[in-house]
């Protein structure tokens, strides 16, 4: 049967049906669904978190200065993210201001969380959908070294020598039999492009990418005092600055600084030299692979972050843009007001729980976490093996948030189609010039690669700015500010009986929002509405499909059974499940079960 | 030089007894000196994040919540080579693909710690969202860090009764006291009332 939906999607579940679960190299678990014509193009299909969530409840109760520590503790990758978004709320609600010093900081851990996501996630989860480390074994080092000279002609790892150990290392890690991080590959599968020596030189970068992100992370050691868990604070940062070392040791010094300096410049220039020249590379080969676009052509959310002043997120004060685009209209750009009760709402129509009112949508202030979990008349299997899900009823532990009922995408592309959209001087120029170079028109931005492609622009493009407040920190500095914390409300005599409030993040994974509500100094409601709920919802009552369905649709698959194509979009979007569900699985399967039906 | 050890205790405090590692490095660091030259990481369910901590270690002791479908509370005590496919074994909890990457990742980049030491504890509940460790469970804390001592000891790492210092602990706000101790009762923030969502388990 055909089902047209509200957002412009034929549906239709007759072909074969596709299992994948889990699907691999994400963070958390999900299971995705598709069902596949007779020439094998996607023309259904469903994403199912298959974790229980149950952040918000925990939380009730406790000290509002301490939930960022709890929330930290959400997701394995974006850390840093969930706590700066959990102070943020905090303080909004409590009317706390920051000094100065401290938004530098914050921007600046804030950047390199981005950053060190970013490529992270474009060498070690994601290029291995494009890139084939095996085909890598055939290359010739000599011609690698060419084609590496020719596409980043800067970059000094270049040698033919080189690419041969690089080659070696890697033929006796696979003949050891250590297969390890390649295996669960379809490394015979057509959807790869890449020749040998392309193949070689991105496998290089994965290998020179896992040594710059050791680097990249000392940043959060230094400021965070800490990592992998670096520390936060209501009202600023907990790092004392002391330039003169005259002070509390574990304070921040010239040679700490020094060093965050360095490695900022040290990251800048891979993400010129080796990340965007790599996205291009690879990019040119699979340009005609123009699937994945799903909602970003049409629906686009961003909160905006990276404030320059402190406490001050208006939107022309922020760096990361803040707004909405629906209905494909790019030539309007709607503001985004977190507060207002009618513009973000979540609905459980087809999620795993229960509001009170049926059918509503309710904003996360007075959101609700409570578990129902049923099956639909038309599930395959049992309750505890489900072969088919029924997605015309309950189907995932991931809610759907609409903004204004719109179902959103969010995350790199998203941010950089708002900016686009809205004439953001430096966006628009790294975008125009990307596709200068590609031959490619504005369309192609709305596709799986348009948005690894943002997510390597960011990732540049955030170096700058990280730049830009280690320069405004040392000004500071040197004109005798060394203040990183305003502890004037710190007592909660200070606070109101009742309160609430707020706190944006543009996380590496897109728009991120923590609502707390405080009485008498306790948690009384806590909600957090994280990119992957947006980017992973469910259908919702008119039955919009969420941006992973979306971008699924009508995707050619060159094999069935080897779900590369799958694998490759729903990873353009970096998913984080840990934190938009809960995991609860009796896998441990390492390799994905696919399933044809 | 003598060794450099890192002791780890990894796993998520707010899933229950997969909180086991973490305490464990926590409990040790309240009751054992150790010398100079080792360090104590509350690893949490991070990934990549704790390469350089690998890269900088000789030894490395991992606590760890495992499922080896033995009975609860059962210690399981795996060495050197064995230690990343005991990792990987059965069923597995948040992080322990993610943990056997890193250790296969070091593995590549030529700088995985030399000695490795798995001390697994069998939990007895995992779905129990921001509960602590459950009694069998948490009356092996003691007996797995003896293990460690005493391991460490044969390798020439000696440590007496007092305190370590660690930067890379957690929070207090979430350390095993606070974080049981601060927990909503069961009226305020439902525990159970979900059935859990099983993929097919072919």
């Amino acid at each position: 049967m055909v089902v047209q939906t509200p957002n412009g999607f034929n549906l239709d579940d007759t072909g074969q049906r596709i299992v994948v679960d889990p699907v691999t190299r994400i963070e958390g678990h999900m299971r995705c669904e598709v069902n596949v014509d007779e020439d094998g193009y996607i023309r259904n299909a469903v994403s199912t978190g298959t974790m229980w969530r149950g952040l918000e409840v925990i939380l009730k109760g406790r000290d509002p200065r301490d939930a960022w520590a709890f929330t930290e503790r959400i997701c394995g990758v974006c850390t840093g993210t969930h706590a700066l978004t959990s102070v943020r709320a905090v303080e909004d609600a409590l009317g706390i201001t920051i000094p100065d010093n401290a938004n530098s900081i914050r921007n600046m851990m804030q950047l390199n969380l981005e950053i060190h996501d970013h490529v992270v996630h474009f060498y070690h989860l994601h290029a291995l959908d494009w890139v084939n480390p095996i085909n890598a074994l055939r290359a010739d080092p000599k011609a690698t070294s060419e084609l590496q000279q020719s596409v980043s002609p800067s970059h000094p790892l270049s040698s033919p020598g080189y690419f041969r150990d690089v080659q070696n290392r890697l033929k006796q890690f696979v003949e050891s039999g250590q297969l390890g991080l390649f295996k669960n590959g379809y490394w015979d599968n057509p959807a790869y492009l890449l020749p040998p020596e392309a193949d070689l030189m991105a496998t290089t970068h994965y290998l020179e990418a896992l040594d710059l992100q050791k680097e990249i992370v000392k940043v959060h050691t230094i400021f965070g005092g800490k990592n992998p868990h670096p520390n936060w604070l209501v009202g600023g940062v907990p790092c004392p600055i002391n330039v003169h070392s005259t002070g509390a040791t574990g304070a921040i010094n010239m040679e700490r600084l020094n060093l965050v300096s360095s490695i900022i410049d040290k990251t800048a220039e891979f993400n010129r030299n080796v990340y965007l020249p790599d996205v291009i590379a690879i990019g040119g080969f699979y340009k005609n692979w123009l699937y994945g676009g799903g909602l970003s052509s049409q629906a686009c959310l961003a909160y905006g972050d990276i404030p320059e002043n402190p406490n001050d997120f208006s939107p022309e004060q922020m760096y990361l843009p803040r707004g909405a685009i629906v209905n494909g209209d790019m030539t309007t750009v709607h503001d985004v007001d977190v507060r207002d009760p009618e513009q973000i709402q979540e609905f459980v129509d087809h999620s795993w729980y229960e509001y009170a009112e049926k059918g509503k949508g309710l904003h996360p202030w007075d959101g609700e976490t409570e578990a129902k979990f049923e099956l639909g008349p038309n599930l395959k299997g049992t309750r505890t093996n489900i072969k088919q899900i029924d997605e015309g009823a309950k189907y995932s532990w991931i809610k759907a948030p609409r903004w204004k009922g719109h179902a959103m995408e969010v995350g790199p592309l998203a941010r950089y189609i708002v900016g686009y959209a809205k004439g953001h001087e430096e966006i628009k120029d790294q975008v125009d010039g990307l596709l200068r170079t590609m031959d490619l028109p504005v369309e192609a931005l709305f596709s799986t690669l348009g948005r690894t492609a943002a997510r390597a622009l960011e990732s540049e493009y955030c170096g700058r700015l990280q730049k830009h407040f280690f320069d405004k920190l040392m000004t500071n500095i040197k004109n005798g500010d060394e203040s990183t914390a305003n502890v004037a409300k710190w007592d909660p005599k200070t606070w109101p009986k009742e309160a609430k409030g707020v706190g944006m993040t543009e996380a590496p994974r897109g728009a991120l929002g923590h609502w707390v509500r405080i009485k008498d100094g306790r948690i009384e409601n806590y909600q957090c509405v994280v990119p992957t709920t947006w980017n992973g919802s469910p259908r919702d009552s008119q039955g919009n499909i969420g941006a992973f369905e979306a971008s699924l649709m009508n995707t050619k698959m060159e094999r069935p059974e080897e779900p590369v194509e799958i694998l490759r979009t729903l990873h353009s979007f970096d998913p984080c499940l840990a934190c938009s569900t809960h995991v609860m699985s009796p896998d441990g399967d390492e390799l994905t079960t696919v399933k044809v039906r | 030089m003598s060794d450099r050890v890192l002791v780890l205790g990894i796993g998520n405090v707010l899933w229950a007894d997969e909180g086991f590692g973490v305490r464990c490095v926590e409990q040790l660091a309240q009751t054992w000196a150790l010398p100079e030259g080792v360090t104590l990481l509350d690893g949490g369910t991070q990934g990549l994040y704790l390469l350089p901590f690998l890269e900088e270690a000789d030894i490395l002791v991992v606590f760890d919540a495992v499922d080896y479908g033995l009975t609860p509370g059962t210690m399981k005590i795996v060495e050197g080579d064995e230690v990343p496919r005991f990792m990987g074994a059965k069923k597995m909890s948040l992080h322990q693909t993610g943990f056997q990457d890193v250790i296969a990742t070091a593995q590549l980049m030529g700088y995985c710690p030399e000695t490795l030491l798995l001390i697994g504890c069998q939990p007895e509940e995992l779905e129990d969202y921001g509960g602590g460790l459950r009694d069998v469970v948490a009356a092996q804390i003691e007996p797995a860090i003896k293990v460690a001592i005493t391991k460490l000891a044969q390798m020439g790492v000696v440590a007496k009764p007092g305190r370590t210092h660690s930067e890379f602990l957690a929070d207090a706000s979430i350390m095993h006291h606070a974080y049981e101790a601060g927990r909503p009762s069961e009226e305020d923030a439902c525990r159970t009332g979900d059935d859990r969502f099983f993929p097919a388990a072919e």
